[in-house]
């Protein structure tokens, strides 16, 4: 809402504050300032110059020498390339060292040899249209027509380029406040000054308007009330200059004066008010009904519009002429011939405005007031002002009488005022006296211990919003400032832990976290690799989405980590280690809500990385998470990763993940030219599969032997193997095992390979002996020969 | 006797002065005070004696031996020092090459301040509290006082899934699903993600972080939210942050606020960072709506609250100075380098 302060000061006098402290003020009290601009502050040293002398320019065939006189009493020469400009002509004369709007700025020079000390501006430089001065012409220079004008006189005073326009934010619960009045209102409170808002006069009437026009509602839940005055002899204009100025500051277009008075009554109280052409009212009756199924109506904005029944139209007997609340018709609107008009002041219902407004995409300025619901009491006041306004414009003579078709339910609320309660519930302490004060200058009765509100404030309901009233007009600023009471115990919970504990681990270990969108491409699940049948791809699906990149909810977090990989590899970056802890979102039959789970998965490509840098990350993350006894299992079947270097990662019966090599064809898929290796864990299926924190373990007491065994085996069996029969047949003693060394190659057979292993033996109670420790490397040899491993000799 | 005791002395005393290596002074200890040394020497001589020069001579050779020692000693430490000096000139680096670091990862952005904010409201005695992001229209919208149609829906452009079920716009609804699970009192943030159907550009973003807020106890006022969050905003931003709180409007809460930090770049005058404001538009409060409260079922009469939501974003990208949404959904790693 863009508010002309020139316009507010018909109705409160806020001359004692600058802007600024009009604009905090303001804000403060809950009408919020988003800024102000004050009119052709971009122009200066632009003055009224008055053409005393003007000749041909002796060597240009199209420009002309003019001593233009600007109240010095010596005149100043400019030469001017405009065909329109005559001695005795008012122009705007931008002086030696000016400025005009956008940044321009003006110095003296020569133009063909002749000196010029300025410019003789037209309307556009002036930042102006020929909206604002619909006398003057587009190019050319602007010649003013305006009472009173003295040379020498600054340009904004001149053509009334000095008010102060004012940006307000108002919320969706205050339609009131979209008005010149209902800011009027608030300003005269906030700054306690007398509020000066006169009821409409008309002073003539000619005629009934009932034996012209009759009004038929035929579906009242969407129209409370429609009211209707007649205005003939209508003489279409411009409308005059502080009018044009007023609704320019507000930042609307003057067209004719019987439009730019809906506008203005709009703005100032608040009301859309809609003008029909009598002569296309046939019958002379409006009907205000639902569409019927599939009528058409060419809106003013010239697009044909297809109407459904839960749409409200403004008909006559034949045919619909607006959408009501949204848009006029074309053919109906006010032109040059217009001779009757009809006013409508309406109150539609606001949902339904909303919604047909949204079916049929236009938004208007109308519909924008209408859906926040409007007050029905402001129809009459606003119809009676548009009256008032054509007898001030001499723009036609008002019909007698008013058609007010009437049903609204207009009861009145009343609101316990609990002046004991506010003042707990805030926090303060202010007399009742002062609330009723506050109150009754927002026009609240005030009825035994009720509060009435007027009827323009829908939105107070509940005592809580009188509490609102009371501390927006206490201030704010003036409520102090206390800690809450009582004692409280701020606590992570356990997974809230172990998820804090997920990223002090990974971070620890070289990876950088991300955080990528929730929602992706079905296509997507093709870039895996994932069959058509995949169960990944039953997904959530937004209805309305942006786009097909962001329309269904993942399943899978693994796309989002190959996007990031993808970006960063195609950025140029040589190596990237990346995880995010994020949802997959998964339906759920039978329930609404899918079930949110979160993911922990691990990406990396670059030289430094590989399958085992990667699967020494997640060892490691499930080592220091508690996480003991994970298997990792060959997964040949995967088809987002490399056959061969996949695996399954899982604990007893629970799987927990996988990790692997991505797949050739994903990589190309994701335009990555290097290999890539991933990793996903179920955070869930972790944080239920820790092991209890163990106790402290005594140091050991005595020495340990130590073995080495080399082994020879078939290359296909797993060293996972090898290592759980050496743990199975050696025992309690076998403190450690560690791989050191796996050989392919020239000195061991083909299809086999060497593995070396250094067993560390202890006894917790005595000093193992060298037999001991060498029964135990027996054992273990024996039972690795029945998986087919033996010794290295 | 004495004299050759003395000169014993005197000789020692001159070549240990000139020996730098420690070799040689070992062979020195050994030729002075060496089993077979030349002190040793002469001590076998006292035999011959008179009893009266004995304990003289004796004494005198103690004292010889003692003072050789000290000199050996001394010599030892010197040479010690001088060969560590040796080594340390030797081993001098160039500290300005490079270091060698672990590899360490990062935390994003917005976690890092977003775990900045947990511990703050942790140490008010805050919990934190959680809910889904696919979320029933009910949740979302109708239990926080905004029924279908209610103007305040065009405000938050939203995502369905169905005609009951939305992509959360707010973290406002885990304030539903708390209350309706937990009895006054109640102190709990609810961070997460939210979405809104706007189109991606530098200051939008069809997905966001908001943290909500909600107190509920007997006798809370708006007064207390007021002591809340200017605490929060002091401890995000600094002691001297100056914050206003300034009427505005929620479905959900009555009376409503938005809080304002005051510029930290003009203090209040107006510039280019808060567009001539003066102020940063931080967060948005109220005290909860006893329509709310009645619908968790909380009686209003016994209980009041008050509720916040937080932008997580906007308080990061002002942290950092970050002028473009879009990098925190990039995941460039010159970017998460940077935090």
């Amino acid at each position: 809402m863009n508010l002309s302060m020139k316009w507010l000061s018909d109705y409160v006098d806020v001359g004692h504050v600058t802007p600024r402290e009009f604009a905090e003020a303001m804000t403060m009290s809950g009408s919020k300032v988003e800024g102000w601009e004050q009119e052709g502050s971009e122009i200066r040293n632009v003055v009224v110059g008055k053409v005393a002398e003007i000749v041909r320019h002796p060597d240009s065939d199209h420009m002309f020498i003019c001593q233009i006189d600007v109240g010095t009493g010596e005149n100043v020469q400019i030469v001017t390339g405009a065909q329109n400009v005559h001695a005795g002509d008012f122009v705007p004369a931008a002086l030696h060292d000016s400025d005009l709007p956008g940044g321009k700025h003006i110095k003296k020079g020569k133009l063909r040899g002749v000196e010029s000390n300025g410019m003789l501006c037209s309307l556009s430089e002036l930042g102006l249209t020929v909206h604002d001065f619909p006398y003057a012409i587009e190019d050319g220079i602007f010649i003013i027509q305006e009472p009173d004008l003295k040379p020498g006189q600054d340009i904004q005073s001149a053509i009334g380029l000095d008010d102060i326009c004012v940006e307000f934010e108002i919320t969706s619960n205050r339609p009131d406040c979209l008005s010149v009045t209902g800011l009027a209102r608030e300003a005269a409170i906030t700054f306690d000054r007398p509020l000066n808002i006169k009821a409409p006069v008309i002073r003539k009437t000619e005629g009934d308007i009932h034996s012209l026009l009759g009004v038929d509602v035929t579906a009242p839940d969407l129209c409370p009330r429609y009211v209707a005055r007649m205005v003939k002899n209508i003489k279409i204009g411009p409308s005059p200059r502080w009018m044009r100025e007023r609704l320019r500051a507000s930042g609307v277009r003057p067209i004719n004066n019987i439009v730019d008075i809906t506008n203005y009554v709009m703005l100032e109280y608040g009301q859309p008010m809609h003008a029909f052409d009598y002569k296309f009212v046939d019958g002379g009756k409006i009907i205000v009904r639902r569409a019927h199924e599939g009528e058409t109506l060419e809106t003013l904005d010239g697009v044909q519009r297809t109407l459904t029944p839960d749409m409200l139209v403004i008909a006559d007997v034949k045919k619909p002429s607006a959408v009501a609340g949204v848009m006029g018709g074309e053919y109906s609107g006010i032109a040059d011939d217009t001779n009757t008009i009809v006013f409508e002041s309406a109150c539609f219902n606001g949902s339904s405005v909303r919604t047909t407004a949204k079916k049929l995409g236009m938004r208007t300025e109308a519909s924008g007031r209408f859906e926040k619901q409007l007050d029905p009491e402001t129809c009459i006041p606003a119809v009676e002002r548009a009256c008032e306004l054509v007898e001030l414009l001499e723009a036609g003579e008002v019909v007698g009488g008013m058609i007010d078709v009437d049903h609204s339910s207009r009861q009145e609320r009343r609101i316990p005022l609990e002046p004991d309660w506010i003042n707990r519930f805030i926090g303060i302490d202010v007399p009742v006296e002062e609330m009723h004060r506050i109150l009754t200058r927002l026009e609240c009765k005030i009825d035994g211990d009720d509060v009435i509100p007027p009827s323009f404030r829908s939105d107070l309901e509940h005592k809580a919003d009188i509490s609102e009233e009371i501390a927006r007009f206490y201030g704010y600023d003036k409520i102090p400032v206390t800690a809450i009471r009582g004692v409280a115990n701020g606590k992570y919970t356990p997974e809230q832990k172990f998820e804090r504990s997920i990223n002090r681990i990974l971070q620890a270990q070289g990876l950088y976290e991300v955080s990528t969108y929730s929602f992706i491409s079905p296509k997507y699940y093709d870039k895996i690799n994932l069959p058509a049948d995949s169960s990944y791809r039953n997904c959530v699906v937004i209805s309305n989405p942006l786009g097909e990149d962001t329309s269904v909810m993942r399943t899978t977090i693994v796309p989002s980590m190959l996007e990031v990989l993808s970006r960063n590899y195609n950025n140029r970056n040589k190596a990237a280690a990346l995880y995010e802890i994020g949802n997959v979102y998964i339906p759920k039959s039978g329930e609404p809500l899918p079930e949110e789970n979160p993911m922990v998965v691990m990406g990396m490509y670059g030289e430094e990385h590989d399958f085992f840098s990667l699967k020494g990350i997640v060892e490691m993350l499930l080592e220091v998470l508690g996480i003991e006894g994970c298997e990792f299992t060959a997964k040949k079947d995967h088809p987002t990763f490399h056959p061969g270097r996949c695996a399954a990662i899982r604990i007893g019966g629970t799987s927990l993940g996988e990790i692997g090599e991505i797949h050739p064809t994903v990589l190309e898929n994701y335009a990555v030219g290097t290999r890539a290796y991933v990793a996903c864990l179920d955070m869930k299926a972790m944080f239920q599969t820790i092991t209890p924190e163990k106790g402290y373990r005594p140091l050991p007491k005595f020495p340990a032997s130590t073995r080495d065994l080399a082994l020879l085996c078939d290359d296909a069996l797993p060293v996972a193997e090898l290592q759980k029969t050496i743990k199975t047949a050696v025992g309690a003693i076998l403190e450690e095992i560690r791989l050191f060394d796996v050989y392919r190659g020239a000195q061991v057979e083909t299809g086999k390979k060497s593995v070396a292993y250094n067993l560390v033996l202890r006894a917790a109670d005595r000093t193992l002996t060298d037999e001991e420790a060498d029964a135990a490397v027996k054992r273990a040899l024996k039972a690795l020969k029945s998986i087919g491993a033996e010794i290295r000799s | 006797m004495l004299n050759a005791l003395k000169t014993i002395q005197e000789q020692a005393a001159q070549s240990l002065a000139a020996v730098s290596d420690p070799k040689l002074l070992e062979e020195l200890r050994v030729r002075y005070l060496g089993k077979k040394g030349e002190l040793t020497a002469i001590l076998k001589q006292m035999g011959s004696l008179s009893a009266e020069e004995r304990p003289k001579v004796g004494q005198l050779a103690n004292e010889v031996r003692t003072a050789i020692e000290q000199l050996i000693d001394q010599k030892a430490a010197e040479i010690k020092l001088a060969v560590q000096q040796k080594k340390l000139e030797s081993e001098h680096l160039d500290v300005t090459m490079p270091g060698k670091a672990m590899p360490l990862g990062k935390a994003h952005p917005l976690t890092k301040v977003l775990d900045e904010v947990k511990e703050i409201f942790l140490g008010m005695g805050f919990s934190i509290a959680e809910g889904p992001e696919v979320e029933l229209d009910y949740y979302n919208f109708e239990a926080l006082n905004i029924p279908k149609n209610h103007p305040a829906r065009d405000t938050q452009d939203t995502f369905y899934i169905s005609d009951n079920v939305v992509l959360r716009t707010q973290t406002s609804p885990v304030q539903v699903r708390t209350m309706e699970k937990q009895k006054p009192p109640i102190r709990i943030i609810a961070p997460g993600r939210v979405y809104r159907s706007d189109a991606v550009d530098a200051t939008h973003s069809p997905l966001f972080h908001q943290i909500e807020g909600l107190v509920v106890d007997k006798d809370v006022t708006m007064a207390d939210l007021k002591g809340t969050l200017e605490m929060f905003v002091k401890r995000l931003y600094g002691e001297e942050s100056v914050v206003r709180f300034r009427p505005h409007h929620f479905p959900f809460t009555e009376p409503s606020a938005e809080l304002d930090v005051q510029c930290f770049s003009c203090h209040g005058e107006g510039c280019r960072l808060c567009k001539g404001e003066g102020w940063i538009e931080v967060l948005g409060c109220g005290m909860v709506h006893p329509n709310v409260l009645s619908i968790c079922g909380i009686d209003p009469e016994e209980y009041s609250g008050f509720a916040f939501g937080i932008g997580l974003e906007r308080i990061v990208m002002r942290r950092y100075n970050i002028d473009d949404l879009r990098l925190f959904y990039e995941n460039d790693v010159r970017f998460l380098d940077q935090f």
